[in-house]
C-alpha cells in the first residue's frame, strides 16, 4: 500500500438497505494527484465522494484522510467510530463541488463564500472579504459579488461554489459530476476554471464525471468502477486506449461513441 | 349595563348603536388572547418542531407524543385542567393568562407540523452544503434553513392565528370577558340575544377578513427564495 496516499479506503463496505454499492473498496489517491472516477450508474462513484464528506457513513472497513482515520477515532489503541467533534475536524482536510451546485439562494455571492470562513475559520469579515474576492478574481465572476444565485446562470452558479469550497483552502476538492446539471454550452467555462486549478494549484483533486475529454486532459490517473470496486485504474493514455478488461472497453465504447 | 355603559332598548338600531362600545371592549379581550396565544403557540410550536427533528429518539418521541396528544384531545379539555389543576401545584395564574395559554399550548401542536413541513421543504443539498462547509448544525439551522423556509411558513401560521381567533370563545366557561361572553351577558341581562350575538358574528366576520388579507399580502411580498442576507 501506498504510504503517500492522502486518502485511502481500506474494505470499505457501504450498504443502502439490501443494496451494496461499495464491496470491499480499496481506493486511494495521492498528495497532490488528479484522479478521475469514472463508470456506469450505480457503480458507487459519488457515494465515494459523499462518505469522504462525511455525508454518509460506512458499514464496514477504514478510510484514512491525511493520515488520520475518517470514520473513526484511535481510543487506547483500537478505532472507535468518529465523533462529531472529530468529523469536524476532518472536515476541514476537504471542500466539495455539488452536481446541484446547492449554492444558499437567499444569500449574496459574496456571502455564500464568507459564511464559512468568518463562523468556521473565524476570519474577521474583512479577511473574509478579500478572500471572497480574490477567488471570485479565480473563478472570472469579480463583478457578480452582490448578487443572488438566481440572478446568474448555471456555469456561473457552479463556479461560485467552486470559489465557496475553495475559500475554505482545503487540501482536497472533490468534485461530484460538476458539469451534469449544466445546459452543454455552459459546460465548457466550468471545466475551464477546475482546469485552471488542477495545473496551478497542488490541490489534491477527486472528480467524479462522464466528461471523458476533459478527465483524460486533467487526471493523473483514471479509476474505473463497477459493481462498488475499482474493476481498473490507470494513467488516461492507457486506459482510454488499451484498457485491460472488457467490461472497461464496453463502457467507454458505449460513452464515445454513442449509437 | 355592563362596564358602566348602558344601553337603550327603545328601537332596535339605538340598542345596537349603545352595546357596541360594550362588545368593541369584549373584541379587544379577544384580539388580545389571539395574540398572547398565537405568540405562545409561535414560540413552543417551534421548540415542538426542532425536538422532533432530533436525531434522538429520546427526545424526538416524547415531542411527537405530546404533539399528538394535544391535537386529539380537546381544547375545552385542556383548558380544564389548566384552570383547575394548576392551582393544585399552586400555579395561580389570572383566567385570561390561562385562557391564553390554553389555546397557545394546542396551538403549539399544529404550528409544529407547519414548522416541520416548512423546514422539510428546503432542500436537502442545502444541508449537505452547510456541512461540507462545516457549519455548525445550529447555524446551519439559523441562517441556511430556516431563513429559507419562513416565506413558506408564515402563511400558514397566518391561517391558525385566524382559527385562534375564532377559538377565543373558548375561553368564555373559564369567566373571561371576551366578545362572545360579553354579549352572552347583555342578552341575559336584556333579554335581547339576537341583535348582540348578530354584531358579534359581524364582528368576526370583518376581523377575519382583514386578517386574512393581511396574510395574503405577506405571503405576496415575502421573498420566496427566502429572507435575503446580503
Amino acid at each position: 500500500m501506498n504510504e503517500q496516499a492522502i486518502i485511502r479506503f481500506e474494505r470499505v463496505v457501504k450498504r443502502f438497505g439490501d443494496v451494496t454499492v461499495l464491496d470491499e473498496l480499496d481506493f486511494h489517491v495521492d498528495k497532490g494527484e488528479k484522479v478521475t472516477i469514472i463508470g456506469p450508474s450505480g457503480s458507487g462513484k459519488s457515494t465515494v465522494l459523499r462518505i469522504l464528506m462525511t455525508l454518509e457513513d460506512i458499514d464496514e472497513g477504514v478510510i484514512h484522510v491525511a493520515g488520520k482515520p475518517l470514520w473513526h477515532e484511535e481510543r487506547n489503541g483500537t478505532l472507535v467510530p468518529a465523533s462529531e467533534a472529530h468529523l469536524r475536524r476532518m472536515r476541514k482536510e476537504m471542500g466539495m463541488v455539488f452536481q446541484q451546485f446547492n449554492l444558499f439562494p437567499h444569500m449574496t455571492v459574496r456571502r455564500n463564500i464568507t459564511e464559512a470562513p468568518v463562523h468556521v475559520l473565524k476570519l474577521s469579515r474583512h479577511e473574509a472579504r478579500q478572500r471572497a474576492d480574490e477567488y471570485l478574481e479565480l473563478v472570472g465572476l469579480s463583478e457578480h459579488a452582490d448578487k443572488f444565485p438566481s440572478q446568474l446562470s448555471g456555469g456561473q452558479q457552479q463556479r461560485v461554489a467552486i470559489a465557496r469550497a475553495l475559500a475554505m483552502r482545503p487540501g482536497i476538492m472533490l468534485f461530484d459530476e460538476p458539469t451534469s446539471a449544466l445546459d452543454p454550452e455552459l459546460v465548457g467555462e466550468v471545466l475551464t476554471v477546475i482546469q485552471r486549478l488542477a495545473q496551478e494549484h497542488d490541490l489534491t483533486m477527486l472528480l467524479v464525471t462522464h466528461e471523458m475529454q476533459f478527465a483524460k486532459q486533467i487526471s493523473d490517473r483514471i479509476c474505473f468502477f463497477d459493481k462498488g470496486r475499482v474493476l481498473e485504474d490507470g494513467p488516461p493514455e492507457q486506459l482510454f486506449t488499451e484498457p485491460r478488461e472488457a467490461r472497461t472497453r464496453e463502457f467507454l465504447n458505449a460513452f464515445l461513441n454513442p449509437a | 349595563m355592563l362596564f358602566g355603559i348602558e344601553w337603550n332598548t327603545s328601537n332596535d338600531w339605538l340598542f345596537a348603536a349603545s352595546i357596541l362600545p360594550i362588545l368593541l371592549r369584549g373584541l379587544l379581550v379577544t384580539i388580545q388572547a389571539t395574540v398572547v396565544g398565537f405568540l405562545v403557540a409561535a414560540v413552543l410550536g417551534l421548540v415542538l418542531a426542532a425536538l422532533k427533528a432530533a436525531r434522538s429518539p429520546l427526545i424526538a418521541w416524547p415531542a411527537r407524543a405530546l404533539t399528538e396528544f394535544l391535537r386529539d384531545t380537546p381544547l375545552l379539555v385542556q383548558l380544564f385542567f389548566l384552570y383547575y389543576v394548576l392551582p393544585e401545584y399552586g400555579i395561580l395564574l389570572p383566567a385570561f393568562l390561562t385562557g391564553a395559554l390554553a389555546l397557545g399550548v394546542q396551538y403549539s401542536a399544529y404550528m409544529s407540523e407547519v414548522y416541520r413541513a416548512g423546514l422539510e421543504s428546503v432542500a436537502r443539498g442545502q444541508t449537505e452544503a452547510a456541512r461540507a462547509l462545516d457549519l455548525s448544525p445550529l447555524r446551519t439551522f439559523g441562517v441556511i434553513i430556516l431563513p429559507q423556509a419562513v416565506p413558506r411558513i408564515i402563511p400558514a401560521l397566518g391561517n391558525y392565528l385566524v382559527s385562534i381567533m375564532k377559538d377565543v370563545p373558548v375561553l368564555s366557561v373559564v369567566s373571561v370577558l371576551e366578545m362572545l361572553k360579553v354579549a352572552q351577558i347583555i342578552g341575559d341581562r336584556s333579554f335581547y340575544y339576537v341583535i348582540p350575538l348578530s354584531m358579534v358574528g359581524a364582528l368576526y366576520l370583518v376581523l377575519t377578513l382583514i386578517a386574512s388579507a393581511g396574510v395574503r399580502y405577506l405571503d405576496t411580498r415575502l421573498p420566496k427564495r427566502g429572507l435575503p442576507l446580503k
